[in-house]
């Protein structure tokens, strides 16, 4: 049993200093709902955003502010939870907020901290994430979440204030063209100047976010426009006349996919991120079954297809499986699924499977030949591809074609079997990072949300915890953002209470957002943080260690910079600045420390039974662990490493 | 509207060439930003880029002139298509398409040298708009090569200075893009009725 009971601890309102009952709902009330509307996506990519429980229906005009217009258009468009700070241009906004008995408002400590528990919500839950900040560097403190979000496809809207609209453009206080900064990292944006478009807007920022490839949505609202005077009605009509995302794929293409999948030798289903946001696991697992063909899933898939079933041949990429890599590189048919061929999974483009045709399915027709030409594009909701391909692929077995994987197997399956996943333990008795991890991934379970920050702790995180269902992996891929980690786990906790959620770190990642363990101690978030604390930024080091002449140029966090390039010069190991223990302590958390192998086990078992406060568990690791395989930057995946100076035998057999 | 070359694209494809592209956009602010840095984003290279309103008040038109070979324009005709302001993008082949520019010139034009001057702007088909003492501003329409030719006649002569237009085109012919492009502003306008 690893799902654990979230229970409201009772010291909460007494935290929050306020006399008045809590605005929004309890933890436990939050559990109920999730639990009612099923912890899978409550709405189709493909349909605007519907409410669950639906307010009553404003048909005929009310007269409210534009500040009362924002928050029932949140109310209709069903969302229980929003991720902010308040502040001059926004402050109109929250004060219609705290009267909301429907939306409850979560006081984080940074805006960042904002967007990126946004963004763990979203993935978690399927529906969009909701931040809000005020003008200028509340809404620059969002750019980070933002992009972060624009490169993993996340439904997120970020509600911001401006300031008023006379003011536009005078470099008034606080005041920053956020329309203008967040131009390339969203979906796209709005700015609001009338309070008689804040409801539709609104609106259309959900639809945007949630519908086709998902993404983040901003929406700058000027503070006269949120003081104004104007009616609210809902439903609202769209007006986005030049947005119309395709869903079906073309049948003809489908044929075309199914006849080279049922002929193929050895063809491999490439599984992207995309599977997950189109709720498609279950049909892709059918897909797999029916054909046979191994799957890869990439770092943003992990969990959409079980890790532990057979045909999962495990992460391709940098730091992928010799049998993924090989499976890519040796293939004759790549059947991409939501995927977008990034450059850490093709290493030089070039040289990326060379021998291979390409099916590529994705919902964004752009993506389709951006990096790889496609021999047959597919545009569609990668549910419906599935969904097709099944029946398509069925009709070629039931007219006797499919192709002999046998042969094809045999080469996987030796691949896998001399190169596993492993590590070896450090020689001088300390802990193995990777061991951590394994442990955490076997005790809590395959139930459990993992959150991963960005590093070498990521990719362990990444390859040693068995990924088993979808949106129970998070991490930020695309962009790389260190600092995901803890917000983000924090997001997910608040939309799957019911859920034990972990976020994996590092001891650089965590040290740049842990403010929001104070966010999730005062709003009873209890969230279980490992950090992976081996004193340095791990994975830069790696790269410095094996292409900068072991030269560690500011990556040392426990020592003085200069004196890092002599391993025995400046403080000893574990000056502990800062002891994480302490930290976590002064932040109203449990702060535990593991030192040793013999104790993993204990301390994990010891966090497991902690609920009703949020626990950071500081395993002090090795420093010198790497992560293998790699394939090192910009060289062809073919020149993957399985281990320091060790190329794999890609001829070898059973 | 030139910009300097992203590496991708400095090795260009043997295949470049030039291409127009008309796109139909919703007329509201930012959105011609929006169009402008997807191309400098994406390391596209617009040579040449004209906007204004349409025969309907809701509705911009572009004309973007890109130089680029057929995959890349694929790429960028379908980043732009995902921008929400978007309406429709049609590529006109200068074959089937009218595409004029407008080039307006001052050159130096004594008494001396001001028949002659004269004469060049008649051969072609270009006016006088303003006249000084010693120079006269010519406006002429017309396609790339044209003003191209016209310019390096009238360079002996002394150019005192010279602004061009981006290029604006219309396909030949009787049909209209923008009557289809509506088609989808109508059914906004039922659902909006429901």
């Amino acid at each position: 049993m690893t799902d654990q009971t979230t229970t409201t601890p009772g010291s909460r309102a007494g935290l929050a200093g306020s006399e008045r009952q809590p605005s929004g709902p309890s933890p436990r009330d939050l559990a109920a709902r999730a639990a009612a509307r099923d912890a899978g996506p409550s709405q189709r990519p493909d349909r605007p955003a519907v409410p669950d429980a639906e307010p009553a229906p404003a048909a005929d005009p009310t007269p409210v502010t534009g500040a009362q217009a924002l928050v029932a258009a949140l109310e209709h468009l069903g969302v229980d939870v929003v991720f902010g700070i308040p502040g001059g241009a926004i402050l109109p906004a929250y004060d219609p907020l705290f009267d909301s008995r429907r939306v409850r408002h979560i006081l984080v400590r940074h805006e960042q901290g904002a967007g990126h528990a946004a963004a763990g919500y979203a993935m978690v839950t399927g529906r969009v994430g909701v931040c809000m900040a005020t003008s200028g560097p509340g809404a620059t403190n969002l750019v980070t979440p933002l992009a972060d979000a624009y490169m993993d496809s996340v439904p997120v809207v970020a509600i911001t204030g401006q300031v008023s609209s006379g003011l536009i453009g005078t470099d008034g206080f606080q005041e920053a063209d956020i329309a203008g900064i967040t131009l390339p990292i969203t979906k796209h944006n709005f700015l609001v100047t009338s309070a008689d478009d804040i409801a539709r807007t609104v609106a259309e920022a959900f639809h945007v976010a949630s519908t086709g490839r998902p993404g983040p949505v901003l929406v700058d609202i000027a503070k006269d426009a949120l003081q104004a005077q104007t009616t609210f009605r809902w439903p609202v009509p769209f007006d986005l006349p030049g947005y119309h995302p395709v869903t079906r794929p073309h049948s003809r293409q489908v044929r075309e996919a199914a006849r080279m999948m049922t002929s193929a030798q050895r063809p491999v289903l490439y599984v992207g991120g995309g599977v997950i946001k189109a709720g498609a696991s279950e049909q892709l697992v059918a897909l797999a079954e029916l054909t046979g063909m191994p799957v890869i899933t990439t770092l943003m898939a992990r969990g959409g297809f079980p890790s532990s079933h057979p045909q999962n041949v495990g992460m391709p990429g940098m730091h992928g499986t010799v049998a993924a890599v090989g499976a890519l590189q040796k293939s004759d048919l790549l059947v991409a699924l939501g995927a977008r061929f990034d450059d850490r999974v093709t290493g030089k483009l070039d040289s990326f499977a060379p021998g291979a045709a390409v099916i590529h399915a994705d919902i964004d027709p752009a993506e389709i030949s951006k990096n790889r030409r496609a021999d047959v594009p597919i545009v569609g909701d990668c549910r419906e591809v599935i969904t097709e391909l099944l029946a398509a692929v069925q009709a070629e077995h039931e007219a006797g074609h499919r192709a002999d994987l046998a042969a094809w197997w045999s080469q996987l399956d030796a691949w896998r079997k001399t190169y596993p996943l492993g590590y070896s333990e450090p020689e001088d008795g300390s802990l193995a990072p990777q061991h951590v991890i394994e442990r955490i991934g076997q005790m809590v379970g395959p139930d459990a949300v993992y959150v991963a920050g960005v590093g070498q702790h990521q990719m362990w995180a990444a390859q040693f915890i068995s990924h088993e269902n979808p949106r129970h992996w998070l991490n930020s891929g695309g962009l790389g953002t260190m600092g995901y980690a803890v917000p983000a786990a924090m997001g997910a906790k608040v939309g799957r209470p019911e859920a034990a959620v972990w976020a994996i770190d590092g001891d650089g990642c965590f040290q740049m957002t842990n403010q929001e363990l104070a966010t999730c101690a005062v709003e009873g978030i209890p969230i279980k943080v490992a950090v992976i604390n081996n004193g340095n930024l791990g994975m830069v080091r790696q790269w410095q260690t094996l292409f900068y002449n072991e030269r560690y140029s500011q990556t040392d966090l426990d020592r003085a910079s200069g004196s890092s390039r002599d391993a025995d010069a400046g403080a000893p190991l574990g000056t502990r600045i800062p002891d994480f223990v302490k930290l976590a302590e002064a932040y109203g958390c449990v702060g535990l420390r593991c030192e040793d192998t013999g104790s993993v086990d204990a301390v994990i078992e010891q966090a497991m039974k902690i609920d009703d406060r949020p626990v950071v568990i500081d395993f002090v690791v090795h420093r010198d662990a790497m992560v293998w395989p790699m394939v090192p930057a910009g060289t062809s995946n073919d020149d993957l490493i399985v281990a320091r100076n060790m190329a794999p035998d890609w001829d070898v057999t059973e | 509207m030139m910009n300097s070359l992203p590496p991708r694209l400095r090795e260009q494809d043997p295949g470049a060439s030039m291409h127009t592209l008309s796109v139909l956009v919703e007329n509201k602010p930012g959105v011609l930003v929006r169009a402008a840095g997807l191309f400098s984003r994406r390391g596209f290279n617009i040579d040449s880029l004209a906007v204004g309103p349409t025969e309907h008040e809701e509705i911009s038109r572009m004309t973007i002139v890109v130089n680029c070979a057929d995959h890349p324009l694929e790429q960028v005709t379908k980043q732009l298509n995902k921008l929400v302001n978007v309406l429709k993008i049609v590529e006109l082949e200068p074959g089937v398409s009218v595409q004029r520019e407008l080039l307006l010139v001052k050159v130096r034009a004594d008494a001396e040298s001001r028949s002659r001057v004269l004469e060049t702007v008649a051969l072609f088909r270009a006016k006088v708009v303003d006249v000084a003492q010693d120079a006269v501003t010519v406006e002429a329409t017309g396609n790339r090569d044209k003003l191209d030719a016209l310019i390096r006649v009238l360079e002996p002569f002394g150019i005192k200075e010279l602004v061009q237009s981006g290029m604006v085109a219309l396909g030949r012919g009787s049909k209209s893009i923008t009557d289809r492009a509506l088609r989808p502003l109508d059914r906004a306008a039922a659902a909006a009725g429901q």
